[in-house]
C-alpha cells in the first residue's frame, strides 16, 4: 500500500516541495473517500481542513432563493478549500461530491501550528496557495464577464 | 522548440475557393432554405440548397459566407456543415441583432443570397501527425465543427484529438446530441464546461480555459485551434503557453464587422490585415502584437 507521503507526492500541489516538508505535512493528512452526492462541508461551518483531490469531482454551491447554484467544480489534482487559512475559519460555500471522490484531507489546525513553528515551510505553502488563489480569481473574473452573452454597445 | 507549421500568416492563408461564383464574388446567388433547426434558445441552424443549379459548394473548414437576408442586410457567417456533403450548405447563427433576428424567422422554401466562400482555413493538413486541441467557446464551436468533421473522416492521420468546449449554461450547449455522440467516441476526448449551472448539472462548471491545464495532449507536438469571444481566446493562448504549446502552433479565428468580404472596403481591418481575406484564421505568433490591443 502507498504511504500517505507517497500519495502526497503524487499530487501537483506538493511538486518540488522539500521532502522534509512533505513528511511534516503527511503528519497532518488522512486519506478520505466521499460517495456521489455526499456533502463535504457546508457554508458557515468551521473550516478546519483542506483537501487535495486525487480522483473525482466536487461542486462548490451557493444557495439562492431559486435553489442551489453551482459556481465551480473542482476535480483531480485540484485543491479544495482555503478558508482554513484565514480568520474566521468558516466555509463560504457548500461542497458536494458529484461522483465518488478520493482525496487527502489536511488538518488545518495541525498545519497552521506547524507553519507557525516553521515559517520557511509556512512561506512555501502560502506561495502554493497564492498560486491556486490567483488561478481561481482569474477564472472567476472570466466567469463574471458573461463572455458568451450579447456584446452590448458601449454606453455613450 | 517546436517547428512552426507554416512560415507566416500569408502562407497560412490559402486563396479562397471562390467556386461557384469566382467570376463575380460580389454577386449573391440564390439559395433556398431546406431546413431550420433551433439549437438553443437564441441559436439556430439553417440548411440551404442552391436555387439556380450551382455546382456543389466546395469550401475549407474555417471559411465563411456572406448571407444576404433579402431586404434586410448581409452578414458574415461561418460554414459549419460537413465538407463531404457539398450539396447542402449549413450555417449556425446566434440571433443578436437586425439581420440575425430576421434570419431566425426564415422558413423552409424561403430564399437567401449567398456569396462565398471567403477567407483562410484551419490548417488541418499541416496539423496531421500532431495532437490537435480544439478550444471552443459558445457559438465558436460552429466554425470548428467543420474542422472536426474533416479530421474525424481521416482519424488515423492525427494523434489525440481533444475538444474543450465552454458555454454559458447547460441549456446553451450547441449541437448537444452530437457533442454527446463525440464524447462516446473512444478516439476523441471531449470536455464540456459551463459558466453557471443548477445542482442538476453533473458536469464541469468553470471557464473553458481551466480545462486546458488538465487536458491530455503532448504540448511539444500539439496544434491548437481556438474560436470564441476574444477575451476567452486571450486566456486560452496563455494557458496553452503555460502548458508549453508554441505560439507558432496556435491558430485562432478573428471576428470583425464586414461589408465587401473581398478586401476592398477596409471595414474589417485588423492591424495591417483585412480579416475577410487574410483571416479569419490566423497563426497566433503573427498577430500577437495586435491581438488583445484596443481597436487597431
Ligand atoms: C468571419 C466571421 C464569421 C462569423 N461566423 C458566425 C457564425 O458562424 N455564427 C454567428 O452567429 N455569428 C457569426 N459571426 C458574427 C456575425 O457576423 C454577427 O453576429 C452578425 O454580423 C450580427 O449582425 P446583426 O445585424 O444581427 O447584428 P447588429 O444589428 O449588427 O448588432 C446588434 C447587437 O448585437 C451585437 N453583436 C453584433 N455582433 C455580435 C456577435 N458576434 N456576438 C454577440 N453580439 C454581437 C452588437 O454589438 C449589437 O449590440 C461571424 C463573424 C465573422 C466576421
Ligand atoms: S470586408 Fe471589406 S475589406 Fe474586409
Amino acid at each position: 500500500m502507498k504511504t500517505l507521503e507517497r500519495v502526497l507526492l503524487d499530487h501537483p500541489f506538493t511538486q518540488g516541495l522539500a521532502s522534509e516538508y512533505v513528511q511534516v505535512i503527511a503528519g497532518c493528512a488522512t486519506n478520505v473517500v466521499f460517495e456521489a452526492g455526499k456533502v463535504i462541508f457546508r457554508e458557515g461551518e468551521e473550516a478546519d481542513r483542506f483537501y487535495l483531490i486525487r480522483h473525482g469531482r466536487v461542486a462548490l454551491e451557493i444557495h439562492m432563493e431559486q435553489g442551489p447554484i453551482v459556481i465551480q467544480t473542482i476535480s483531480e489534482n485540484d485543491v479544495l478549500g482555503w478558508s482554513w487559512l484565514v480568520p474566521p475559519y468558516r466555509w463560504r460555500f457548500d461542497a458536494r461530491a458529484l461522483e465518488v471522490t478520493r482525496a487527502l484531507a489536511l488538518d488545518g489546525t495541525c498545519l497552521r501550528k506547524k507553519c507557525d513553528d516553521n515559517p520557511a515551510m509556512g512561506y512555501e505553502l502560502l506561495k502554493r496557495f497564492t498560486l491556486v488563489l490567483e488561478e481561481r480569481l482569474q477564472a472567476t473574473r472570466l466567469q463574471l464577464l458573461d463572455m458568451y452573452g450579447h456584446k452590448e454597445r458601449k454606453p455613450k | 522548440m517546436t517547428t512552426p507549421l507554416l512560415e507566416n500568416a500569408a502562407a497560412a492563408w490559402e486563396p479562397p475557393v471562390l467556386e461557384p461564383q469566382e467570376a463575380a464574388p460580389m454577386l449573391p446567388r440564390p439559395y433556398v432554405v431546406n431546413r431550420v433547426r433551433q439549437e438553443t434558445s437564441d441559436t439556430f441552424t439553417v440548411e440551404l440548397q442552391s436555387a439556380d443549379g450551382a455546382k456543389p459548394f466546395r469550401f475549407k473548414p474555417g471559411q465563411f459566407n456572406m448571407l444576404y437576408v433579402l431586404g434586410v442586410g448581409e452578414i458574415p457567417i461561418s460554414i459549419c456543415g460537413d465538407p463531404s456533403r457539398p450539396d447542402t450548405l449549413v450555417h449556425t447563427t446566434r440571433a443578436v441583432g437586425v439581420v440575425t433576428r430576421a434570419m431566425r424567422r426564415l422558413k423552409p422554401g424561403d430564399v437567401l443570397g449567398v456569396r462565398g466562400p471567403f477567407g483562410s482555413a484551419w490548417p488541418i493538413e499541416e496539423a496531421a501527425g500532431n495532437d490537435v486541441v480544439i478550444v471552443a467557446g459558445g457559438i465558436g464551436l460552429a466554425p470548428l465543427r467543420t474542422a472536426l468533421y474533416n479530421m474525424l473522416h481521416e482519424r488515423q492521420r492525427y494523434g489525440k484529438i481533444v475538444l474543450l468546449y465552454g458555454t454559458r449554461s447547460p441549456n446553451d450547449i450547441l449541437y448537444r446530441r452530437e457533442v454527446e455522440k463525440w464524447r462516446s467516441h473512444f478516439d476523441l476526448e471531449v470536455y464540456v464546461t459551463v459558466d453557471r449551472a443548477s445542482d442538476r448539472w453533473r458536469g464541469n462548471v468553470g471557464v473553458v480555459t481551466s480545462l486546458i491545464s488538465r487536458a491530455p495532449f503532448d504540448p511539444l507536438s500539439t496544434v491548437a485551434f481556438i474560436c470564441g469571444p476574444e477575451v476567452m481566446m486571450r486566456f486560452a493562448v496563455l494557458e496553452l503557453q503555460k502548458r508549453g504549446v508554441d505560439a507558432q502552433n496556435v491558430y485562432l479565428s478573428m471576428e470583425r464587422n464586414m461589408k465587401c468580404a473581398v478586401g476592398i472596403c477596409g471595414h474589417c481591418q485588423f492591424g495591417p490585415w483585412f480579416v475577410c481575406k487574410d483571416g479569419p484564421v490566423y497563426r497566433y505568433d503573427v498577430i500577437e502584437p495586435f491581438f488583445g490591443k484596443r481597436e487597431v
